[in-house]
């Protein structure tokens, strides 16, 4: 039953595309990118509980949400592949820590809150800082180091930051932004601003004692504090049942109560967050265990297949991919056509090309910029260089 | 209380004792005396009234009225949202203090000592002094981090440890370390006020001692320029330089050193990081000749960062080697003798500034 419609200019605006309906139309369809006629989907499994209720597996969406979900999980994907490449040409430098295959966490968690809600992450935290706002270019330029890079190429891969978004890093001990994101909770109590942190951190670190000592913390002053333990299953090259004793992470809260989601179903996130949003506001910190999966290595130095064999990387692109469970769910429910789908995948590989190119003509900082931001406010004291009778810097 | 040192009189021939525990200077003849504690704890009560980010972090700073009583009557006076009593975990409440910096508050968290630093240093290095530079200028870190530091009197190795140099090696802190009341208030109100981490090491055989300030000192807008040294007493033959407890055993030495004629010019850091290199070099210029104090490890401490500068700035002024008073390479024994023996005395200091001056001096005899 084709129906006519007119491929719509998508957000971005590309050029619109004017289908020839092979049948005559009984109605126009409005434009696919901006219906937002409620569709509701079921998750991919139920949730599981600690110490609270589970919320509904039924999620409320529309074609608008699912294309930006594909649109924005293909971009990611299509990002770190590309940012795979470039380390390997040697144009990306030291640590890269791809997240494919994880991109619906991301997604799901941005469309439950908003620009005011905070997020702090790891260090695998490409996806997380596009999802809050920031540009391929940024994040091209950051990683080979350039000056149109987030961090002014400063920081690197593992020190995106984002702070007119909420979004606080890009952190490179592992653990260490459990307690930073209590903090950031802490202060949006203390300022009344109603609004949650989302504090992101693996398997490896759920082991952190840190983590335990800011959970207290948390309960103890009821902080707005949602820490969300992104379970790949793996702690770079430790299997989780080689590293905790008890791998329910969503339980080891023990007070706190916690989430266990299906974290390639981007729907399952979206509905999650929303839950613990309003949990925390309420009543203080809660845990949510998102059971996801890296197809890379924990590493661009770790081929990701001494610890896990390749069936089982295979098994889960092709059952559990977060993208193509979207493109089937638009799919199913007649919102795009596989064309159109495959136009948008298209677009995408464009956009990523580019920014890679303009990044790739993207200057180096200047030598001045080894001695900026050392302070936020530098006192004019004097810095030195590595010969100090050859180069100094007044710090402003 | 312990023992307090006493100031000699400038000039005079006669010790003036009072009942109570100091002594007036002669030049002061009317000022208020405060304790150090006095001084810390209206220095925080201030700055909480002048800017509500301020809050106070650590434990028992709230219903215990703070371990060493410098936070006594804070949360009485601002309540329990902004005096937070915390439990014993530091990597963690630190770490919260770091991320509440992160969204713009203005933490101030207690160390009860700094030994238990250690258990959140990531956190004070890696989370709050580089956060600045990694995200090119995002992300200020506008955190106090304070508590006493060094040797107390007693309490053995595991809690008399000295860390100015180890977290003034640090670029991205800033390292305080106040010697008397007018530089607990004002290195502190400096330090609350600056927008970057700092380090704030107090002493706690000074929180008890009383010192001289004047009106300017007790308004509340005062504030002291960070990285500023203080000439505490001027002098033309050698130079002295100390932080916290060891610039009342420089200024003692400075008597003594006068009565055989040598006039000493002794330096209160207050600045660990940023170092004052300009008044250090300057005064060596004048003197020709360097002592450096300090009661921390003596190997890559804060006297060999400044004994390299010295050197690098001002060899062809120097008349003698750089000569270093520090603690003994030791970690800190508990029996009386020998913790004696492991932290400088004012004897130690002398006799460097002789040796400094080539009066000869006998030779001690060693264990």
């Amino acid at each position: 039953m084709a129906l006519s419609r007119l491929a719509s200019s998508s957000s971005s605006s590309r050029s619109a595309d004017l289908l020839k309906p092979l049948c005559s139309a009984i109605s126009l369809r409005r434009p696919i990118s901006t219906d937002t006629t409620p569709i509701t989907v079921e998750t991919s499994v139920p949730f599981t509980s600690h110490q609270c209720d589970t919320p509904s597996r039924s999620v409320q969406t529309n074609a608008k949400e699912l294309l930006t979900f594909f649109r924005d999980m293909a971009l990611m994907r299509r990002m770190e592949i590309a940012a795979d490449s470039l380390y390997k040409a040697k144009l990306i430098r030291g640590f890269c820590h791809l997240y494919d295959g994880q991109e619906a966490v991301a997604v799901g968690m941005e469309a439950s809150i908003t620009k005011k809600d905070c997020i702090i992450a790891a260090y695998r935290d490409h996806c997380t800082f596009v999802a809050r706002g920031g540009t391929l270019l940024e994040v091209f330029a950051e990683l080979m180091g350039r000056q149109a890079g987030c961090s002014r190429g400063k920081g690197g891969s593992m020190h995106f930051y984002k702070k007119d978004s909420n979004f606080y890093g890009g952190h490179g001990i592992v653990g260490a932004q459990v307690p930073l994101g209590c903090g950031l909770a802490f202060a949006q109590k203390y300022s009344k601003d109603e609004a949650v942190t989302f504090a992101l951190y693996g398997d490896g670190a759920a082991n952190q004692g840190q983590l335990f000592e800011a959970l207290n913390i948390s309960a103890l002053w009821d902080l707005p504090a949602i820490l969300v333990c992104e379970n790949n299953h793996y702690g770079m090259g430790t299997a989780e049942w080689r590293a905790a004793k008890s791998p329910a992470y969503y339980k080891r809260g023990d007070y706190a109560p916690g989430l266990k989601v299906d974290g390639m179903d981007a729907l399952a996130v979206k509905q999650a967050c929303t839950f613990a949003k309003e949990h925390a506001l309420k009543n203080g910190p809660i845990i949510l265990e998102m059971d996801t999966y890296r197809y890379h290595g924990h590493s661009m130095s770790d081929p990701g297949s001494t610890y896990r064999t390749r069936d089982e990387i295979t098994g889960v692109r092709q059952e559990r991919d977060p993208v193509e469970r979207i493109r089937k769910l638009i799919l199913s429910h007649d919102l795009a056509t596989e064309k159109e789908l495959k136009d948008i995948e298209k677009e995408i590989r464009k956009e990523v090309d580019d920014a890679i190119a303009q990044a790739k003509e993207n200057p180096l900082p200047e030598s001045s910029e080894l001695f900026t931001n050392v302070y936020a406010k530098g006192l004019g004291v004097e810095s030195f260089g590595a010969d100090r009778k050859e180069v100094r810097a007044v710090l402003p | 209380m312990l023992a307090i040192a006493r100031q000699r009189m400038l000039g005079q021939s006669f010790k003036k004792i009072l009942p109570a525990v100091s002594v007036l200077r002669s030049y002061s003849s009317a000022a208020k005396q405060i304790t150090v504690r006095e001084a810390l704890n209206s220095a925080l009560d201030e700055e909480m009234s002048a800017d509500p980010k301020v809050f106070l972090m650590g434990e028992e700073v709230g219903e215990y009225q703070g371990a060493y009583k410098i936070t006594k009557g804070l949360l009485e006076k601002y309540g329990p949202e902004r005096v937070l009593d915390t439990p014993i975990t530091e990597a963690g409440f630190t770490g919260i203090g770091v991320g509440a910096a992160y969204y713009g508050l203005k933490p101030v968290v207690e160390f009860m000592t700094f030994n238990f630093s250690m258990q959140a240093i990531d956190h004070i290095i890696n989370s709050a002094a580089k956060s600045n530079y990694m995200s090119a200028g995002q992300i200020s870190v506008p955190i106090v981090f304070r508590g006493p530091n060094g040797a107390a009197a007693g309490v053995g190795a595991q809690h008399s440890q000295c860390y100015a140099a180890w977290y003034a090696s640090c670029p991205g802190l800033k390292v305080l370390s106040p010697y008397n009341s007018e530089d607990a208030r004002g290195l502190l109100k400096a330090a609350i006020r600056d927008p970057d981490p700092v380090v704030f090491l107090e002493n706690e055989l000074l929180y008890g001692e009383s010192f001289p300030v004047s009106d300017e000192v007790l308004d509340s807008s005062f504030c002291l320029p960070i990285g500023k040294a203080k000439i505490e007493r001027e002098g033309k033959d050698v130079t002295i330089t100390a932080f916290s407890k060891m610039v009342g055993y420089a200024l003692k030495v400075s008597e003594m050193l006068e009565r055989d004629g040598i006039y000493a010019e002794v330096i209160n850091l207050r600045s660990i990081r940023p170092l004052d290199r300009s008044t250090i070099n300057t005064s060596v210029r004048k003197t020709n000749r360097l002592i450096t104090v300090e009661e921390g490890f003596p190997q890559h401490g804060v006297g060999a960062e400044i004994c390299a500068s010295v050197v690098e700035e001002s060899f062809s002024y120097l008349d003698a080697p750089v000569e270093r008073i520090a603690g003994a390479d030791v970690p800190m024994p508990y029996a009386a003798n020998l913790e004696r023996m492991a932290v400088p005395q004012v004897e130690d200091i002398v006799r460097a500034a002789k040796r400094a001056c080539y009066r000869s001096v006998p030779l001690a005899a060693t264990a």
